[in-house]
Order: structure tokens, then sequence, then C-alpha cells
């Protein structure tokens, strides 16, 4: 793998330079023999939805009243659109994610809802800079919480550093630190750049005509070729790319001399326009969500008692529906926590409510949850951190915000 | 027209784009910040570590040597191959030419690299050191005028480097005749062109060995590098200009070190007697008929014309404004070509910095841009990689005309999404902490379009945005 990975960045072929919109990140340098003692041997991953996913079309409140008006004809599963499948009889989950609702019901799911960092705008390199720093404010420093969290794990007899894989030239903010980190990425992942492309049009056909003209051109070109698969577009090339880099990742984390400590991201869930929560681009994004995540369950199966993973985005949408039959940047969303090591079954929310004078800035989900009180109580209860190491070095300046009891078996 | 917009028209027009912090930095005077790099030695690649041409000549050598001699313990019938093949180590390959020698040494030799991967990495540091990148877009364009191809020959592609170090950048900034000079008699051009195989028919070598004459670097000197195709010249003036050159080669022996790679005259291959060319008689002996042609061509007002034609469609429009070409080329042929005062008079007219941005940043400065822009260095293997996908491979256009700069030529579309690829693929590089808002604001100041502003406002993540700013019509145009 390693010198596959090696050659491509080598002679990176036109095809080659798709690869990379997501990112996987682990730390090999783990105390194991801290838990040796106690057989537990745990790992941790952090899956970063980039774009901010909409957490009220993942797991709608099929149970508030105020739902349905809220957002219309796009309030799934209320009856008139899209099916979801039952969770706790107020909240329901998209039924594009069918494996995820195995898992939840199986008790190794649990899902956090109106929940959010303490970031309070909606600039996306803020809210994910907030979301990978830990930090109550953007732009405040220049290493990850992962990495700091692994820093601050009770000290056993150290695993040697994987050597020789080759590093990406960037490591995500989440695991940027001092403690070493190696970085892998699958060969290929499409989804940022058909959005990425879709963007452009839209930018040129407003400021310069000729480039419109040529991009969208070249992109007919590129999918005749069947190079692309667009998000809007079936979905198909999306699964199997979420799919590639979950179970790589997999693959390294289940070696008993690979990593304990891991991050991903998928982007493209900024759904400004046609957001498709039942049929459309969201729907596809979750149902590829969902084989990633399950690809990752199955694959990890050996060591899934040991094993505990986030799922989490930088911010919500708004709870309307917007003027494009999309979402527009909000605040609170949806979180979920996975692994057999999470005492699941359960949806974790202190629900704030869908009344116009309910959401924040009469526009977004509450935020009645911070993550980091989440997260806290997740690396104290899975990874052993100290709660005093958890409120100033791992989430700096975050005494008042208490760990969730119960999140780990 | 605010400083900030110069600020960007110096940096985008006449150089490789900005880094952060240069809008403001040559905010002051930016027209005196394009203007500082055009000095004698701004152009020049001085490394140590990179071979001239000698070197390189004698390390293809000892490849070819090797590689023959593992031919040779192969072959049963080594003996028979050899006597046919005394030039071989210089030969041109195959007449199909293009495709590259197998690279494989015995052992000890070591595997040869790419000779062109150090040549972009010294490029690419040059690139991001400089406040304007004027010096090596100038560099760029004289290179590319002088065109020769990397892949028409080992011995090319082993000396572009050197070619480009040696004979093109230390004259960009100086005299013209010079550099018309030290381009012509490099071996890179010599082989490429073939005046190193041309014979005078009766010189003493065409008569003994019925070699004959090779019009090609003739025809091109005119056609391309002086008065240009429109000039009126004819074929007798090609023929004729060919013999005049013929004997104009390089020392290929390594046992006469002092001739050796660089340029002779080959009193025996020289086609004796007076030639005519473009309706005057010349009658010098020997070498100093070629320097009197070269001299006539350096000083002719087409070249002036054709020049300064080229000068400014590369910097400033597809179509070049007529009265800024005839102040560009009153410059060249009042001063007889000197390229510091040619360079003074295109940055100094205020039509050059006037003219809508509508060009297209060919490959080779949108990905150096890129580099100094987002401050990544991509590893020299991506770099050649990245130029040959966009069109644009080092050192090696399609033909001796070089690459054309015109937007028509590449705003295809598989160069644009090719551009998506590698834009995506250099925003990945970008340090984490990048703010593409930021960034943008930095680099693109404000020709940012609101439109361009709220993509990337609105990008869903670091890489997006940073790939929609290399991606944006201010960025690619200049």
């Amino acid at each position: 793998m390693a010198n596959a990975f090696t050659d491509a960045m080598l002679c990176p072929s036109r095809r080659v330079f798709l690869a990379g919109a997501g990112a996987f990140v682990a730390w090999a340098n783990l105390p194991r023999a801290a838990y040796a003692a106690q057989g537990r041997d745990p790992r941790f991953v952090a899956v970063i939805l980039r774009g901010a996913m909409d957490g009220l079309a993942v797991v709608p409140p099929v149970g508030d009243p105020d739902f349905p008006a809220l957002r219309g004809d796009l309030a799934i599963g209320t009856g008139s659109y899209g099916n979801t499948l039952p969770l706790d009889g107020f909240f329901a989950l998209n039924d594009a994610m069918p494996l995820l609702h195995k898992r939840y019901q199986a008790g190794d799911a649990l899902i956090v809802h109106a929940v959010a960092t303490g970031y309070r705008d909606r600039s996306h390199f803020d809210g994910q800079d907030v979301l990978e720093s830990g930090e109550t404010g953007p732009r405040m420093s220049k290493t990850g919480w992962l990495n700091r969290a692994a820093a601050a794990i009770p000290a056993g007899d150290r695993v040697a550093p994987v050597q020789g894989l080759a590093a990406m030239p960037t490591v995500p903010l989440i695991l940027r630190g001092d403690a070493p980190t190696l970085t892998w990425t699958p060969p290929e992942l499409k989804v940022a750049k058909a959005d990425t492309a879709t963007r452009l049009l839209d930018l040129y056909s407003e400021v310069d005509p000729e480039f419109a003209r040529v991009l969208s051109a070249g992109l007919d070109t590129d999918a005749l070729a069947g190079a692309m698969d667009p998000v809007k577009g079936g979905g198909g090339g999306v699964a199997a790319a979420f799919k590639s880099l979950a179970s790589g990742a997999a693959k390294l984390l289940v070696d008993d001399g690979g990593p304990r400590l891991a991050a991903l991201s998928y982007d493209g869930w900024d759904t400004h326009t046609d957001e498709g929560a039942g049929d459309g681009r969201l729907a596809n994004l979750l149902g590829a969500l969902d084989g990633a995540l399950e690809a990752l369950a199955t694959t990890m199966a050996p060591v899934w008692n040991d094993t505990a993973i986030v799922v989490m985005t930088e911010f919500g949408r708004t709870a309307r529906i917007n003027g494009n039959e999309g979402t527009d940047h909000g605040t609170a969303t949806t979180a979920l926590l996975l692994g057999g090591a999470v005492k699941g079954g359960r949806v974790l929310a202190d629900w704030p409510g869908l009344k116009d004078s309910q959401l924040f800035e009469d526009r977004d989900l509450y935020p009645s949850l911070d993550l980091r009180g989440v997260l806290k109580g997740a690396l104290r209860d899975h990874l052993g951190i100290a709660v005093a190491d958890l409120s100033t070095k791992v989430f700096p300046d975050s005494i008042g915000i208490k760990p969730v009891d119960g999140l780990i078996r | 027209m605010s400083s900030a917009t110069t600020s960007f028209v110096a940096l985008q027009r006449f150089g490789l784009g900005a880094r952060p912090g240069d809008l403001g930095a040559i905010a002051g005077d930016p027209r005196g910040a394009v203007l500082a790099e055009i000095a004698p030695d701004a152009a020049l690649i001085a490394d140590a570590a990179l071979p001239d041409t000698v070197a390189a000549l004698t390390e293809i050598r000892q490849i070819q040597a090797a590689r023959k001699a593992v031919k040779q313990t192969a072959s049963a019938d080594a003996n028979a191959s050899q006597m046919s093949d005394a030039n071989a180590p210089m030969e041109d390959m195959s007449p199909a030419g293009g495709r590259p020698p197998k690279r494989t040494l015995p052992d000890g030799m070591g595997k040869p690299g790419n000779p062109l991967a150090p040549e972009i990495a010294a490029r690419l540091d040059a690139a991001l050191r400089a406040q304007v990148g004027f010096a090596e877009r100038w560099a760029m364009f004289w290179a590319n005028h002088f065109a020769v191809e990397a892949d028409s020959n080992q011995l090319v592609r082993w000396t572009a480097g050197a070619y480009d170090r040696e004979a093109i950048r230390p004259h960009v900034f100086g005299r013209f005749v010079d550099l018309l000079y030290a381009a012509t008699q490099h071996p890179a051009m010599l082989r490429y062109l073939n005046n190193a195989t041309s014979v005078g028919p009766d010189s003493k070598a065409g008569l003994r060995r019925g070699k004959g004459l090779n019009e090609n670097h003739a025809r091109e000197l005119m056609e391309l590098h002086t008065i240009g195709v429109d000039a009126g010249y004819t074929q007798a003036d090609v023929t004729s200009f060919a013999k005049v050159l013929t004997g104009w080669t390089f020392g290929q022996n390594e046992n006469q070190p002092e001739h050796f790679g660089r340029f002779v005259f080959n009193a025996g291959a020289h086609e004796p007697g007076p030639q005519t060319v473009l309706g005057q008689v010349y009658d010098q002996k020997g070498v100093k008929q070629g320097d009197a042609v070269l001299d006539m061509l350096a000083a002719h007002p087409a070249t002036a014309t054709h020049i300064a034609t080229q000068l400014v469609r590369a910097f400033v429009a597809d179509v070049p404004p007529p009265d800024l070409v005839a102040a560009v080329a009153g410059t060249f042929r009042d001063s007889g070509g000197d390229l510091a005062l040619v360079a003074r008079t295109l940055v100094g007219a205020d039509e050059s910095w006037l003219t809508p941005m509508e060009k297209l940043r060919l490959p080779q400065e949108y990905l150096l841009a890129a580099a100094r822009g987002l401050g990544v260095r991509p590893k020299p293997p991506q770099l050649l990689k990245a130029l040959a996908t966009l069109g644009q491979p080092l050192f090696n256009p399609p033909s001796p005309e070089g690459f054309h700069d015109d937007a028509a030529t590449w705003l295809a579309p598989d160069a644009m999404t090719n551009r998506l690829d590698i834009a995506q693929n250099f925003a990945q590089q970008a340090d984490a902490g990048d703010d593409p808002r930021q960034v943008a604001d930095a680099i693109l100041g404000d020709r940012q379009s609101p439109q361009t502003r709220d993509t990337i406002a609105h990008a869903e993540g670091r890489v997006q945005g940073l790939t929609i700013l290399l991606m944006s019509p201010e960025f690619q145009r200049r």
C-alpha cells in the first residue's frame, strides 16, 4: 500500500489527481500497554463530514408537531416526502441509512441531536477549524484536539511509530500537532471534484461565459468517459469512493501493529440547492456514508468491541427550506457515536423544539448540547484521558462543559 | 487605476502572481518593482549542482556507452554491429523520434534520473524567490522563442536545461544579437535543428562522403528566430543561408576537451564560395560568413517588428495593440536590440497596464503562480507531470515554433478539467491553516469579483475554497 501511494504521488496521472478529497490520518505511536492489563486495546476514529450536514434531514424529529410546517413539502418522514426508519418514536432515521439502523437496533449506535461546537457563526472554514482544533473560536490553534488527546493518554509502553508509509503533503488540522501522524488516501475520490465543478460552472456563468462554455464541454467529455460521477446522478461512484476510504482505513486500524487513532473526512454536504434528502443528493450521500460506516464496522469486526467512532460535521443547516429546495448554513445538527464500545440504541438530545421562538436566531436548530461534552465523555471513558487534561489541553477553556456520562460501555 | 490594482497587474501580467503580502509590498511603486527585475543577472540560475553543457554531454555519453556495452554483451554479433557505428554515441534516435530510450544500466552505474527534474526544481525556486517574477517570465519567453524539443533527441533532452541556463538566460537582458549567437551555436540547438549534420555539397566532407545540406536551422533562424515568415525571403535565401551555416557544429570528441561540447566551425564541411541572402552577397570566408548573416538578421527591421509583436502578444494581448508593438519595435531598432531597453519600453508603456486582462496563463506560469499563491512546493516529478498533463511539458514544445501563447490554444475543454484536477491537488498541499478567503484577498486583491469572493466564501471546505481560487477567472486570466 505504501508503495502504491508513493508511486501515485510521484507519477500523478490525470486520474490520480482526483485523489484525496477525503483524507485518512492515523496516529501510530499510541500506548497500548496502559490498557493491556485491562484486556482492552481501544480504537478511536473521528469521521468529519465537511460542508455542514443537515441534521434535521438525517434524523428528523417526526414526533415534533412543528416539524412538518417548518420544512413543508420537504419535511422528511412526515408522510408527504421520503421514508424513515423508526428510532425512539420521536426521532426517525433517514431510510437512506438502513445499515446504521441495524447497528442502532443492535445497540452499537448512539445518535446525538441538537448538538454543536462552540462556534456560532456560519463560515465553513472557521466552523471546521473549530471542529478540528477543539478551541473556543476559529484560528486560535495550529494543532488539533485528536492530536492533543493522543498526548494526554495515560503513559504506557509506547508502540513504535509505523515506518515507511508515505505521508500526504498535509495533515488535517484535527490531527496536527506534536504527535506523529501518517496519512493514506485511496486512489480515487471524486465527490468533491463534481461539486467543485458545479460551483465553478455557476461562477463562470456569471463572470466569464467563455470559461463556462469550455468547462462545461470538458465535464461532458469526462462524464462520457465515465471519469466523473456527479453526486446528483446516481451516487454509485460516491458510495464506492466513501467505502474505499473506510475500508482502507479500517484495514490499518484492525492490524495489531497499526494505528489506534484515526480521522477520515468526507466532503460534499453543503446542500444549498436541491438538497434531495429523500431521493437526491443528500440521500445519495447518506447512503454512501451508511456503506462506509458499515465497511468500517465489518472490517474492524475483530476489534469492534474496542472501537468507538464519532461522526460529526462543522455545523447544521437552516431549520427552514430556502428558495432553492435546499438549506443554508445553520447551527445545531446531528452527530453519531458508533462502535462495539458505544452504549448505543438511543438518541441523546435535549430537544429545544422547533417553534419560531425556539430556533436559534429565528433560523437554526438551537444548540442545546455542546459537542465537546460528548467528545470529552467518550475520550474520558474510552481512552482514559483525565478530565483535567480534557478541559484544558484537549478542549481548552472548556471546564464549564461537563463530559457526558454513560456513552461508553 | 488604484495602486492595488496596479500591483495586481504587475504581478499577474508581468510576473508570476502574488504571494500573500506581495500586493501590498509593491503597492508603492508597482511598475518600479517590475523594472527592478530588468538587470543583467536577474534571470540567471546559478545552481552549482546543475550540470553545465559539457558535463551533461559527458553524462549522456557515459550512459550511452554503458547501454551499448550491455547491448554488445547480450549480442553474439557484437562485432558486426560495431563496425558501422562510429558516430553512434551522438547520433539521433530513430527517425520515429519520440520514444524515450530504456534506461537500464549495468550495476554500479546507477539509474540516471530525469535530467529535467532538477531543472524544474531550480526554476520553481527562482519563481518562489522572485518579488514579481518578471525576469522569470522574460526568460521563459526567450527560451520558448529559441525553442528546443527535449524529446527530439537524447542529447537535447540532457542539455536542454543547460541550454536555457547558459545560452538563453545570461543574454535575455543583453543584446539580442548575443542571444541569437548563443542560442544558434549551442549543441542543443545545433542538434535539434540539424545544423550539426548539415554539410556543404561542395565542401571537402561533402565531396568525400556525398553528404549534403540540411536547411532546417537556416529556415527557422529566419522564420522563427529573427525576421519572421512574412519578411519576404525566398527558398533560394533559405538554401543560401543553409550553405552559409555549413560547418557550424560542436565538438563531439571527448579527447579534445577544448572543443568537446562547445561550438566549433568545421571548415571541412563548409560550403565554399560567396552566397546571396536577401539580395546581399556574403563573400566572407569561413565562420565569418555566418557571423555576417546573423548580424544582418539581428539588425533587420523585420526582426524588430517580429520580436516586438511576439513580446506584446505574449505579455499583453492576443491581438497586440499596434501602437505598443510600434513602440517596442522602435526601441529594439534604435537601441540595436538592447533587450533591457526593450523590456523597459514594454513595461513602461501605459497601454501594457491598461489593456484588459483577457489572456490565459500558460500552464507553466499557472503552476508557478499557484505555488507562489498557496506557498506550496510540489515535488519536481509532480510538477513535470502536471506540466505534461496541461500540455506544456518542460522544454518540449510540439515544434520549433515553441508553445503558442494565445488563449484560444489553451482554453480547451480538456485543459480546463485538467486544470481543475491539478488545482485541487495543489489546494490539498496547501497549509491546513490557510483560510481561502484570506488567501484570495491576499493574492487577488481588489481584482477579485464579488461573485468569486462569494463562491470562495461559501465553499464547503478549505480545499474546495482554494481550488475555486486557483480556478477563478481572476487567477487564470492575465
